[in-house]
Protein backbone atom coordinates (compact mmCIF):
# COMPACT_ATOMS: atom_id res chain seq x y z
CA UNK A 1 0.00 0.00 0.00
CA UNK A 2 1.49 3.31 -0.98
CA UNK A 3 0.47 5.27 2.20
CA UNK A 4 2.41 2.58 4.69
CA UNK A 5 5.45 2.71 1.98
CA UNK A 6 5.84 6.38 2.23
CA UNK A 7 5.23 6.24 6.28
CA UNK A 8 8.40 3.64 5.96
CA UNK A 9 10.31 5.37 3.89
CA UNK A 10 9.82 9.03 5.49
CA UNK A 11 10.65 7.40 8.84
CA UNK A 12 13.79 5.74 7.60
CA UNK A 13 14.78 9.46 6.34
CA UNK A 14 14.27 10.20 9.53
CA UNK A 15 16.60 7.92 11.49
CA UNK A 16 18.85 8.68 8.91
CA UNK A 17 18.84 12.37 9.52
CA UNK A 18 18.50 12.11 13.16
CA UNK A 19 21.89 9.40 12.61
CA UNK A 20 23.59 12.28 10.78
CA UNK A 21 23.00 14.83 13.16
CA UNK A 22 24.06 12.77 16.28
CA UNK A 23 27.17 11.81 14.84
CA UNK A 24 27.82 15.76 13.90
CA UNK A 25 27.15 16.52 17.86
CA UNK A 26 29.26 14.18 19.19
CA UNK A 27 32.09 15.49 16.40
CA UNK A 28 31.49 18.49 17.42
CA UNK A 29 32.03 17.84 20.57
CA UNK A 30 34.55 15.59 20.48
CA UNK A 31 36.67 18.01 19.00
CA UNK A 32 35.71 20.98 21.20
CA UNK A 33 37.16 18.78 24.21
CA UNK A 34 40.01 17.51 22.49
CA UNK A 35 40.51 20.34 20.67
CA UNK A 36 43.57 18.82 18.35
CA UNK A 37 46.69 21.19 17.53
CA UNK A 38 44.88 23.60 19.54
CA UNK A 39 42.32 24.85 17.28
CA UNK A 40 39.58 26.17 17.69
CA UNK A 41 36.54 24.86 18.73
CA UNK A 42 34.39 26.57 15.70
CA UNK A 43 37.05 24.96 13.59
CA UNK A 44 34.78 21.62 13.74
CA UNK A 45 31.36 23.22 14.50
CA UNK A 46 30.74 25.72 11.54
CA UNK A 47 31.09 23.17 8.75
CA UNK A 48 29.10 20.98 11.26
CA UNK A 49 26.10 23.20 11.05
CA UNK A 50 26.74 23.66 7.30
CA UNK A 51 26.58 19.69 6.72
CA UNK A 52 23.59 19.66 8.86
CA UNK A 53 21.68 22.19 6.71
CA UNK A 54 23.10 20.59 3.60
CA UNK A 55 21.92 16.94 3.91
CA UNK A 56 18.76 18.20 5.38
CA UNK A 57 18.55 17.63 8.83
CA UNK A 58 17.64 21.22 9.99
CA UNK A 59 16.31 23.35 7.27
CA UNK A 60 18.13 26.60 5.87
CA UNK A 61 14.89 28.66 7.38
CA UNK A 62 15.04 27.02 10.64
CA UNK A 63 19.13 27.37 10.95
CA UNK A 64 18.59 30.74 10.40
CA UNK A 65 16.20 31.13 12.39
CA UNK A 66 17.70 29.82 15.07
CA UNK A 67 20.92 31.78 14.48
CA UNK A 68 18.56 35.10 14.81
CA UNK A 69 17.45 33.50 18.65
CA UNK A 70 21.01 32.36 19.77
CA UNK A 71 22.40 36.12 17.84
CA UNK A 72 21.51 38.56 20.73
CA UNK A 73 22.63 36.22 23.39
CA UNK A 74 25.78 35.65 22.14
CA UNK A 75 26.22 39.48 21.79
CA UNK A 76 25.60 39.87 24.99
CA UNK A 77 27.31 37.41 26.44
CA UNK A 78 30.52 39.01 24.32
CA UNK A 79 30.06 42.19 25.99
CA UNK A 80 29.73 40.58 29.74
CA UNK A 81 33.26 38.86 28.72
CA UNK A 82 34.78 41.92 27.77
CA UNK A 83 33.48 43.79 30.77
CA UNK A 84 34.86 41.36 33.22
CA UNK A 85 38.43 41.32 31.15
CA UNK A 86 38.22 45.48 31.64
CA UNK A 87 37.64 44.65 35.67
CA UNK A 88 40.34 42.58 35.75
CA UNK A 89 42.96 44.86 33.73
CA UNK A 90 41.25 47.72 36.17
CA UNK A 91 42.71 45.62 39.38
CA UNK A 92 38.86 44.51 40.92
CA UNK A 93 39.85 41.01 41.55
CA UNK A 94 43.18 42.10 43.12
CA UNK A 95 41.23 44.73 45.48
CA UNK A 96 38.90 42.09 46.13
CA UNK A 97 41.23 39.25 47.67
CA UNK A 98 43.08 42.27 49.58
CA UNK A 99 39.84 43.10 50.86
CA UNK A 100 39.00 39.71 52.20
CA UNK A 101 42.47 39.31 53.02
CA UNK A 102 42.53 41.90 55.56
CA UNK A 103 38.80 41.38 56.49
CA UNK A 104 39.10 38.07 57.57
CA UNK A 105 41.81 39.25 60.52
CA UNK A 106 43.78 35.70 60.49
CA UNK A 107 40.41 33.55 60.36
CA UNK A 108 40.63 31.01 57.79
CA UNK A 109 36.74 30.28 58.34
CA UNK A 110 36.25 34.43 57.71
CA UNK A 111 38.38 33.74 54.44
CA UNK A 112 36.28 31.30 53.08
CA UNK A 113 33.29 33.51 53.82
CA UNK A 114 34.96 36.03 52.36
CA UNK A 115 36.00 33.74 49.56
CA UNK A 116 32.64 32.81 49.42
CA UNK A 117 31.28 36.11 49.27
CA UNK A 118 33.25 37.52 46.80
CA UNK A 119 33.39 34.58 44.54
CA UNK A 120 28.99 34.48 44.60
CA UNK A 121 29.51 37.94 43.69
CA UNK A 122 31.37 37.86 40.98
CA UNK A 123 30.12 34.87 39.43
CA UNK A 124 26.43 36.39 39.50
CA UNK A 125 27.73 39.59 38.18
CA UNK A 126 30.41 39.17 35.62
CA UNK A 127 29.18 35.65 34.75
CA UNK A 128 31.32 32.15 35.52
CA UNK A 129 34.15 32.36 33.18
CA UNK A 130 35.54 35.39 34.96
CA UNK A 131 35.43 33.29 38.62
CA UNK A 132 37.46 30.32 36.90
CA UNK A 133 39.57 32.41 34.86
CA UNK A 134 40.03 35.73 36.49
CA UNK A 135 39.33 35.18 40.30
CA UNK A 136 41.14 31.54 40.97
CA UNK A 137 44.84 32.92 40.73
CA UNK A 138 43.62 35.96 42.98
CA UNK A 139 42.17 33.58 45.54
CA UNK A 140 44.82 31.18 45.58
CA UNK A 141 47.19 34.34 46.19
CA UNK A 142 45.00 35.63 48.91
CA UNK A 143 45.09 32.52 50.82
CA UNK A 144 49.16 32.49 50.78
CA UNK A 145 49.13 36.04 51.29
CA UNK A 146 47.36 35.50 54.62
CA UNK A 147 49.49 32.01 55.31
CA UNK A 148 46.24 30.02 55.32
CA UNK A 149 45.62 26.29 53.63
CA UNK A 150 44.89 27.42 50.14
CA UNK A 151 42.53 24.01 49.58
CA UNK A 152 39.01 24.97 50.90
CA UNK A 153 39.53 28.41 49.50
CA UNK A 154 40.41 26.78 45.66
CA UNK A 155 37.47 24.46 45.70
CA UNK A 156 34.79 26.69 47.11
CA UNK A 157 35.84 29.24 43.72
CA UNK A 158 35.19 26.34 41.78
CA UNK A 159 32.20 25.21 43.10
CA UNK A 160 31.01 28.58 42.96
CA UNK A 161 31.59 29.40 39.60
CA UNK A 162 29.14 26.76 38.97
CA UNK A 163 26.09 26.50 41.69
CA UNK A 164 26.57 30.81 42.53
CA UNK A 165 25.92 31.25 38.52
CA UNK A 166 21.60 31.01 39.13
CA UNK A 167 21.33 34.80 39.91
CA UNK A 168 21.23 37.04 37.02
CA UNK A 169 20.71 36.10 33.63
CA UNK A 170 24.61 37.15 33.11
CA UNK A 171 25.89 34.69 35.03
CA UNK A 172 26.16 32.10 32.61
CA UNK A 173 25.74 31.17 29.09
CA UNK A 174 23.19 28.91 30.04
CA UNK A 175 21.14 31.26 32.00
CA UNK A 176 21.22 33.91 28.74
CA UNK A 177 19.61 31.52 26.58
CA UNK A 178 17.36 30.33 29.01
CA UNK A 179 16.29 33.74 30.17
CA UNK A 180 15.58 34.05 26.07
CA UNK A 181 13.58 30.81 25.98
CA UNK A 182 11.66 31.72 29.35
CA UNK A 183 10.39 35.46 28.10
CA UNK A 184 10.69 37.06 31.69
CA UNK A 185 12.35 40.13 32.12
CA UNK A 186 15.67 40.11 33.79
CA UNK A 187 14.30 41.31 36.91
CA UNK A 188 11.59 38.88 37.07
CA UNK A 189 14.22 36.02 36.19
CA UNK A 190 16.85 37.65 38.92
CA UNK A 191 13.44 37.70 41.44
CA UNK A 192 12.66 34.10 40.82
CA UNK A 193 16.21 32.81 41.36
CA UNK A 194 17.25 34.80 43.84
CA UNK A 195 16.09 32.13 46.70
CA UNK A 196 17.46 29.44 44.43
CA UNK A 197 20.98 31.04 44.04
CA UNK A 198 21.10 31.79 48.01
CA UNK A 199 19.85 27.92 48.95
CA UNK A 200 22.92 26.68 46.42
CA UNK A 201 25.11 29.23 48.01
CA UNK A 202 24.10 28.76 51.73
CA UNK A 203 23.97 24.33 51.04
CA UNK A 204 27.54 24.89 49.94
CA UNK A 205 29.05 26.73 52.45
CA UNK A 206 27.21 24.83 55.11
CA UNK A 207 28.94 21.63 53.46
CA UNK A 208 32.35 23.15 52.92
CA UNK A 209 32.84 24.29 56.15
CA UNK A 210 32.04 20.36 57.44
CA UNK A 211 34.13 18.92 54.80
CA UNK A 212 37.37 21.10 55.28
CA UNK A 213 36.94 21.62 59.40
CA UNK A 214 40.21 20.65 59.84
CA UNK A 215 41.95 22.48 56.97
CA UNK A 216 39.78 25.55 58.45
CA UNK A 217 41.00 25.06 62.10
CA UNK A 218 44.37 25.92 61.58
CA UNK A 219 45.09 29.33 62.62
CA UNK A 220 46.93 30.98 59.71
CA UNK A 221 50.77 32.36 60.19
CA UNK A 222 51.26 35.35 57.91
CA UNK A 223 53.79 34.55 54.92
CA UNK A 224 56.63 36.55 53.53
CA UNK A 225 54.31 37.42 50.12
CA UNK A 226 52.04 39.50 52.43
CA UNK A 227 52.84 42.74 50.15
CA UNK A 228 51.25 46.00 50.31
CA UNK A 229 47.62 46.39 49.28
CA UNK A 230 46.65 47.10 45.57
CA UNK A 231 44.21 49.97 45.78
CA UNK A 232 40.41 50.24 45.19
CA UNK A 233 39.37 50.84 41.62
CA UNK A 234 36.68 52.99 42.14
CA UNK A 235 35.66 54.04 38.89
CA UNK A 236 35.41 50.55 37.64
CA UNK A 237 33.64 49.91 40.83
CA UNK A 238 31.17 52.69 39.77
CA UNK A 239 30.61 51.76 36.27
CA UNK A 240 30.09 47.77 37.12
CA UNK A 241 27.64 48.80 39.86
CA UNK A 242 25.98 51.28 37.39
CA UNK A 243 25.74 48.52 34.69
CA UNK A 244 23.98 46.61 37.49
CA UNK A 245 21.27 49.21 37.66
CA UNK A 246 20.75 49.51 34.42
CA UNK A 247 19.75 45.56 33.86
CA UNK A 248 16.94 46.91 36.36
CA UNK A 249 16.15 50.39 34.53
CA UNK A 250 16.26 48.36 30.54
CA UNK A 251 14.37 45.67 32.08
CA UNK A 252 11.41 47.99 33.02
CA UNK A 253 11.53 50.53 30.07
CA UNK A 254 11.47 46.85 28.03
CA UNK A 255 14.67 47.20 26.73
CA UNK A 256 17.02 44.64 26.09
CA UNK A 257 19.75 44.69 29.14
CA UNK A 258 22.70 44.09 26.65
CA UNK A 259 22.71 47.96 26.56
CA UNK A 260 23.83 48.18 29.70
CA UNK A 261 26.64 46.05 29.55
CA UNK A 262 27.32 48.00 26.34
CA UNK A 263 27.39 51.05 27.72
CA UNK A 264 29.29 49.91 30.87
CA UNK A 265 32.01 48.49 28.59
CA UNK A 266 32.19 51.71 26.02
CA UNK A 267 32.22 53.91 29.35
CA UNK A 268 35.56 51.34 30.75
CA UNK A 269 36.87 50.22 26.85
CA UNK A 270 36.53 53.70 26.10
CA UNK A 271 38.93 55.02 29.21
CA UNK A 272 41.08 52.02 29.42
CA UNK A 273 41.88 52.81 25.27
CA UNK A 274 42.01 56.34 26.02
CA UNK A 275 45.02 56.25 28.49
CA UNK A 276 46.18 53.51 26.57
CA UNK A 277 46.24 50.75 28.98
CA UNK A 278 44.66 48.78 26.80
CA UNK A 279 44.29 48.65 22.31
CA UNK A 280 41.57 47.64 20.35
CA UNK A 281 42.80 43.96 19.45
CA UNK A 282 43.07 43.19 23.17
CA UNK A 283 39.24 44.13 24.10
CA UNK A 284 38.09 42.40 20.46
CA UNK A 285 40.17 39.16 22.11
CA UNK A 286 38.16 39.61 25.28
CA UNK A 287 34.74 39.60 23.17
CA UNK A 288 35.75 35.66 22.64
CA UNK A 289 34.23 36.06 18.56
CA UNK A 290 35.82 32.74 18.10
CA UNK A 291 33.48 31.28 20.96
CA UNK A 292 30.64 33.08 20.11
CA UNK A 293 30.76 31.74 16.57
CA UNK A 294 31.48 28.27 18.31
CA UNK A 295 27.96 28.77 20.49
CA UNK A 296 25.82 29.55 17.09
CA UNK A 297 27.32 26.79 15.30
CA UNK A 298 26.61 24.68 18.17
CA UNK A 299 22.98 25.80 18.19
CA UNK A 300 22.60 24.43 14.97
CA UNK A 301 23.92 21.41 15.18
CA UNK A 302 21.99 20.66 18.61
CA UNK A 303 18.79 22.00 16.84
CA UNK A 304 19.03 19.26 13.69
CA UNK A 305 19.21 16.55 17.02
CA UNK A 306 16.55 17.85 18.92
CA UNK A 307 14.62 18.07 15.59
CA UNK A 308 14.71 14.80 14.55
CA UNK A 309 14.24 12.46 17.04
CA UNK A 310 15.38 13.50 20.57
CA UNK A 311 12.59 15.84 21.42
CA UNK A 312 10.31 12.19 21.91
CA UNK A 313 13.06 10.84 23.13
CA UNK A 314 14.21 13.01 25.78
CA UNK A 315 10.65 14.24 26.05
CA UNK A 316 9.31 10.90 27.19
CA UNK A 317 11.99 11.45 30.43
CA UNK A 318 10.66 14.72 31.20
CA UNK A 319 7.94 15.29 33.92
CA UNK A 320 5.54 17.94 32.70
CA UNK A 321 3.81 20.48 34.95
CA UNK A 322 5.24 22.37 37.66
CA UNK A 323 4.45 21.06 40.69
CA UNK A 324 7.77 19.93 43.27
CA UNK A 325 8.23 16.37 41.78
CA UNK A 326 8.22 17.40 38.39
CA UNK A 327 10.65 20.34 38.54
CA UNK A 328 12.84 17.98 40.50
CA UNK A 329 12.88 15.36 38.16
CA UNK A 330 13.37 17.86 34.97
CA UNK A 331 16.11 19.36 37.40
CA UNK A 332 17.55 15.62 37.74
CA UNK A 333 17.62 14.85 34.22
CA UNK A 334 19.19 18.27 33.08
CA UNK A 335 21.71 17.24 35.60
CA UNK A 336 22.54 13.92 34.49
CA UNK A 337 22.59 15.02 31.16
CA UNK A 338 25.06 17.95 31.57
CA UNK A 339 27.05 15.72 33.43
CA UNK A 340 26.98 13.28 30.09
CA UNK A 341 27.78 15.66 27.70
CA UNK A 342 28.59 19.54 29.74
CA UNK A 343 26.14 22.11 30.21
CA UNK A 344 25.85 24.08 27.15
CA UNK A 345 25.00 21.43 24.55
CA UNK A 346 22.72 20.19 27.47
CA UNK A 347 21.12 23.29 27.67
CA UNK A 348 20.51 23.69 24.35
CA UNK A 349 18.68 20.43 23.59
CA UNK A 350 16.38 20.78 26.51
CA UNK A 351 15.06 24.61 26.38
CA UNK A 352 12.88 23.88 23.41
CA UNK A 353 11.06 20.63 25.11
CA UNK A 354 10.79 22.44 28.28
CA UNK A 355 9.40 25.71 26.77
CA UNK A 356 6.13 25.29 25.79
CA UNK A 357 5.76 24.75 30.22
CA UNK A 358 6.69 28.01 30.91
CA UNK A 359 9.37 29.33 32.53
CA UNK A 360 9.48 27.26 35.98
CA UNK A 361 10.58 24.00 33.99
CA UNK A 362 12.78 26.57 31.98
CA UNK A 363 14.09 27.23 35.28
CA UNK A 364 14.33 23.82 36.46
CA UNK A 365 16.36 22.90 33.93
CA UNK A 366 18.72 25.51 34.40
CA UNK A 367 19.20 24.78 38.04
CA UNK A 368 20.38 21.06 36.71
CA UNK A 369 22.59 22.15 34.11
CA UNK A 370 24.39 24.94 36.00
CA UNK A 371 24.45 22.99 39.88
CA UNK A 372 25.10 19.46 38.01
CA UNK A 373 28.51 19.98 36.20
CA UNK A 374 29.84 19.90 40.36
CA UNK A 375 29.66 16.54 40.17
CA UNK A 376 33.37 16.34 38.99
CA UNK A 377 35.83 18.75 38.27
CA UNK A 378 35.37 19.41 34.97
CA UNK A 379 32.26 19.56 34.48
CA UNK A 380 30.84 16.72 32.38
CA UNK A 381 32.20 13.01 31.90
CA UNK A 382 33.44 13.28 28.21
CA UNK A 383 35.44 16.12 29.55
CA UNK A 384 36.68 13.99 32.50
CA UNK A 385 37.67 11.27 30.17
CA UNK A 386 39.29 12.83 27.86
CA UNK A 387 41.76 14.03 30.83
CA UNK A 388 42.28 10.86 31.61
CA UNK A 389 43.74 9.71 28.75
CA UNK A 390 46.00 12.47 28.54
CA UNK A 391 47.13 11.53 32.26
CA UNK A 392 46.78 8.16 31.86
CA UNK A 393 50.29 7.26 33.56
CA UNK A 394 50.22 10.70 35.58
CA UNK A 395 49.38 10.15 39.34
CA UNK A 396 50.07 13.75 40.63
CA UNK A 397 47.02 14.89 41.67
CA UNK A 398 44.46 13.36 43.53
CA UNK A 399 41.15 14.71 42.96
CA UNK A 400 38.61 11.85 44.98
CA UNK A 401 38.46 14.49 47.26
CA UNK A 402 36.65 16.93 44.63
CA UNK A 403 34.42 14.24 43.87
CA UNK A 404 33.49 13.24 47.49
CA UNK A 405 32.51 16.82 47.64
CA UNK A 406 30.63 17.19 44.88
CA UNK A 407 28.59 13.80 45.87
CA UNK A 408 27.18 15.59 48.77
CA UNK A 409 26.53 19.37 47.11
CA UNK A 410 25.28 18.11 44.00
CA UNK A 411 22.01 16.29 45.46
CA UNK A 412 21.57 18.48 48.34
CA UNK A 413 22.05 22.11 46.26
CA UNK A 414 19.59 20.20 43.53
CA UNK A 415 17.36 19.83 46.36
CA UNK A 416 17.27 23.18 47.76
CA UNK A 417 17.45 24.92 44.79
CA UNK A 418 14.32 23.50 43.72
CA UNK A 419 12.78 23.36 46.12
CA UNK A 420 13.74 27.43 46.71
CA UNK A 421 12.38 27.69 42.98
CA UNK A 422 8.86 26.15 43.76
CA UNK A 423 8.48 28.36 46.17
CA UNK A 424 9.19 31.26 44.30
CA UNK A 425 6.93 30.54 41.38
CA UNK A 426 3.99 30.05 43.86
CA UNK A 427 4.95 33.42 45.76
CA UNK A 428 5.94 35.46 43.13
CA UNK A 429 4.28 33.84 39.83
CA UNK A 430 5.85 34.14 36.63
CA UNK B 1 69.76 9.50 59.66
CA UNK B 2 67.87 13.16 59.06
CA UNK B 3 65.30 14.96 60.72
CA UNK B 4 62.50 16.09 58.22
CA UNK B 5 60.26 18.77 59.08
CA UNK B 6 57.39 18.76 57.28
CA UNK B 7 56.03 22.54 56.39
CA UNK B 8 52.69 22.71 55.97
CA UNK B 9 50.90 26.30 56.05
CA UNK B 10 49.44 27.72 59.55
CA UNK B 11 51.52 24.72 61.63
CA UNK B 12 55.48 25.48 60.33
CA UNK B 13 56.24 27.76 63.17
CA UNK B 14 55.86 24.98 65.72
CA UNK B 15 57.50 22.10 63.61
CA UNK B 16 60.66 24.18 63.08
CA UNK B 17 60.58 25.20 66.74
CA UNK B 18 60.32 21.53 67.25
CA UNK B 19 63.13 20.24 65.38
CA UNK B 20 65.32 23.07 66.85
CA UNK B 21 65.18 21.89 69.94
CA UNK B 22 65.06 18.04 69.57
CA UNK B 23 67.79 17.88 66.71
CA UNK B 24 71.56 17.32 68.16
CA UNK B 25 73.90 19.71 66.91
CA UNK B 26 75.30 18.41 63.75
CA UNK B 27 72.24 16.51 62.86
CA UNK B 28 71.07 16.63 59.41
CA UNK B 29 67.57 18.70 59.31
CA UNK B 30 65.41 19.23 56.07
CA UNK B 31 62.50 21.37 55.67
CA UNK B 32 59.93 19.78 53.40
CA UNK B 33 57.24 21.64 51.63
CA UNK B 34 54.89 19.54 49.18
CA UNK B 35 52.92 21.11 46.81
CA UNK B 36 49.25 20.40 46.84
CA UNK B 37 49.11 19.60 42.81
CA UNK B 38 45.33 18.50 42.93
CA UNK B 39 44.69 22.63 43.59
CA UNK B 40 46.36 23.85 40.16
CA UNK B 41 44.55 20.68 38.47
CA UNK B 42 41.10 21.53 39.79
CA UNK B 43 41.76 25.03 38.13
CA UNK B 44 43.11 23.02 34.56
CA UNK B 45 39.83 21.41 35.08
CA UNK B 46 37.24 24.44 35.74
CA UNK B 47 38.65 25.68 32.32
CA UNK B 48 38.43 22.36 30.62
CA UNK B 49 34.63 22.32 31.53
CA UNK B 50 33.75 25.63 29.88
CA UNK B 51 33.14 23.90 26.67
CA UNK B 52 34.32 26.11 23.60
CA UNK B 53 36.82 28.57 25.44
CA UNK B 54 39.87 26.84 24.87
CA UNK B 55 42.50 29.71 24.55
CA UNK B 56 45.62 27.88 26.67
CA UNK B 57 46.90 31.01 27.36
CA UNK B 58 44.06 31.94 29.55
CA UNK B 59 44.32 28.50 31.85
CA UNK B 60 44.53 29.54 35.69
CA UNK B 61 45.85 26.54 35.91
CA UNK B 62 48.86 27.39 34.62
CA UNK B 63 49.01 30.52 37.09
CA UNK B 64 47.83 28.67 40.05
CA UNK B 65 51.31 26.50 38.93
CA UNK B 66 53.28 29.23 38.79
CA UNK B 67 52.26 30.96 42.30
CA UNK B 68 51.94 27.44 43.97
CA UNK B 69 55.78 27.23 43.66
CA UNK B 70 56.68 30.52 44.05
CA UNK B 71 54.68 30.21 47.66
CA UNK B 72 56.27 26.90 48.83
CA UNK B 73 59.78 28.32 48.10
CA UNK B 74 58.86 31.43 49.89
CA UNK B 75 57.39 29.22 52.95
CA UNK B 76 61.03 26.96 52.87
CA UNK B 77 62.76 30.18 53.22
CA UNK B 78 60.91 31.56 55.91
CA UNK B 79 61.16 28.54 57.67
CA UNK B 80 64.76 28.10 57.36
CA UNK B 81 65.04 31.52 58.59
CA UNK B 82 63.28 31.21 61.45
CA UNK B 83 65.54 27.60 62.32
CA UNK B 84 68.71 29.92 62.16
CA UNK B 85 70.97 26.57 61.32
CA UNK B 86 72.52 24.73 58.22
CA UNK B 87 69.51 22.59 56.93
CA UNK B 88 68.56 21.65 53.38
CA UNK B 89 65.39 22.51 51.82
CA UNK B 90 63.08 19.99 49.84
CA UNK B 91 60.38 20.69 47.52
CA UNK B 92 57.71 18.13 46.17
CA UNK B 93 54.79 18.32 44.20
CA UNK B 94 52.05 15.65 44.10
CA UNK B 95 49.60 13.97 46.17
CA UNK B 96 50.96 15.54 49.69
CA UNK B 97 50.40 12.57 52.27
CA UNK B 98 51.91 10.35 49.85
CA UNK B 99 54.89 12.57 48.93
CA UNK B 100 55.80 12.91 52.78
CA UNK B 101 55.70 9.62 53.23
CA UNK B 102 57.73 8.67 50.59
CA UNK B 103 60.42 11.72 51.38
CA UNK B 104 60.43 10.21 55.72
CA UNK B 105 61.57 6.41 53.91
CA UNK B 106 65.18 6.91 55.49
CA UNK B 107 64.50 9.88 57.94
CA UNK B 108 65.31 9.53 61.50
CA UNK B 109 62.16 11.27 62.73
CA UNK B 110 59.19 13.04 60.66
CA UNK B 111 58.28 16.02 62.78
CA UNK B 112 54.50 17.65 61.78
CA UNK B 113 52.03 19.28 63.67
CA UNK B 114 48.28 18.62 64.74
CA UNK B 115 45.42 20.04 62.98
CA UNK B 116 42.18 19.33 64.41
CA UNK B 117 40.72 21.83 66.38
CA UNK B 118 43.56 24.12 68.48
CA UNK B 119 40.49 24.86 70.88
CA UNK B 120 40.66 21.67 72.72
CA UNK B 121 42.43 18.12 73.20
CA UNK B 122 41.10 14.94 70.36
CA UNK B 123 39.52 13.46 69.28
CA UNK B 124 39.91 14.56 65.49
CA UNK B 125 42.93 15.64 66.08
CA UNK B 126 44.83 15.01 62.92
CA UNK B 127 42.95 16.29 58.79
CA UNK B 128 43.08 13.47 56.64
CA UNK B 129 46.29 14.22 55.43
CA UNK B 130 48.06 14.36 58.54
CA UNK B 131 46.48 11.21 59.90
CA UNK B 132 47.58 9.30 56.88
CA UNK B 133 50.94 10.59 57.54
CA UNK B 134 51.27 9.08 60.95
CA UNK B 135 49.48 6.13 60.25
CA UNK B 136 52.19 5.35 57.32
CA UNK B 137 55.04 6.79 57.92
CA UNK B 138 57.81 4.56 58.06
CA UNK B 139 60.02 6.58 60.90
CA UNK B 140 59.14 8.07 64.58
CA UNK B 141 56.95 10.50 64.29
CA UNK B 142 57.11 14.21 66.74
CA UNK B 143 53.49 15.23 66.65
CA UNK B 144 53.49 18.76 67.63
CA UNK B 145 50.91 20.87 68.93
CA UNK B 146 50.77 24.43 66.44
CA UNK B 147 50.77 26.87 69.47
CA UNK B 148 50.24 26.23 73.40
CA UNK B 149 47.92 23.01 73.81
CA UNK B 150 44.34 24.21 75.79
CA UNK B 151 44.36 23.80 79.41
CA UNK B 152 41.52 21.30 80.43
CA UNK B 153 41.04 18.91 83.34
CA UNK B 154 42.98 15.65 82.38
CA UNK B 155 41.78 12.72 82.61
CA UNK B 156 39.23 13.66 79.82
CA UNK B 157 35.86 12.14 81.47
CA UNK B 158 34.92 8.81 81.01
CA UNK B 159 33.06 7.93 77.70
CA UNK B 160 28.79 7.81 77.75
CA UNK B 161 27.46 4.07 77.94
CA UNK B 162 27.42 2.72 74.17
CA UNK B 163 30.32 4.72 73.02
CA UNK B 164 32.63 3.35 70.43
CA UNK B 165 35.92 4.30 70.24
Amino acid sequence: MPCRGRKTHLSTTTVVTETVSVVLLLGVLAFAVVRPRGLPEATAAVPAAALAVAVGAVSAADAWQQTRTLLPVVVFLALILMLAQLCADEGLFEAAGAAVARWCGGSPRRLLTGVFAVAAAITAVLSLDATVVLLTPVVFATAARVGARARPQVYATAHLANSASLLLPVSNLTNLLAFAASGLSFTRFAALMALPWLAAVAVEYAVFRRFFRADLAVAPVPGPAAGRDPGVPVFTLVVVALTLGGFVVTSFAGLAPAWAALAGVLVLGGRALAQRRTGPRALVTAAAPLFCLFVLALGIVVKAVVDNGLDTGLGRLLPAGTSLPALLGVAAVAALLANVINNLPAVLALLPLVQPGGAGPVLAVLIGVNLGPNLTYVGSLATLLWRRVLHAHDTRAELGSFTRLGLVTVPATLLASTLALWGMLHLVGT
Amino acid sequence: MSVIVWIVEGTWPACVDAARARAAPGEEIALLYVRDDALAETAHGAFAGLLGRGRPERDPGTSLERLAAASGRDLLRAAADRLGRPCTCVERGGRVEREVVAAARDAGLLVCARDGDPARLGPRSLGPATRFVVDHAPCPVLLVWPGEAPRTPLPPPPPHPGHRP
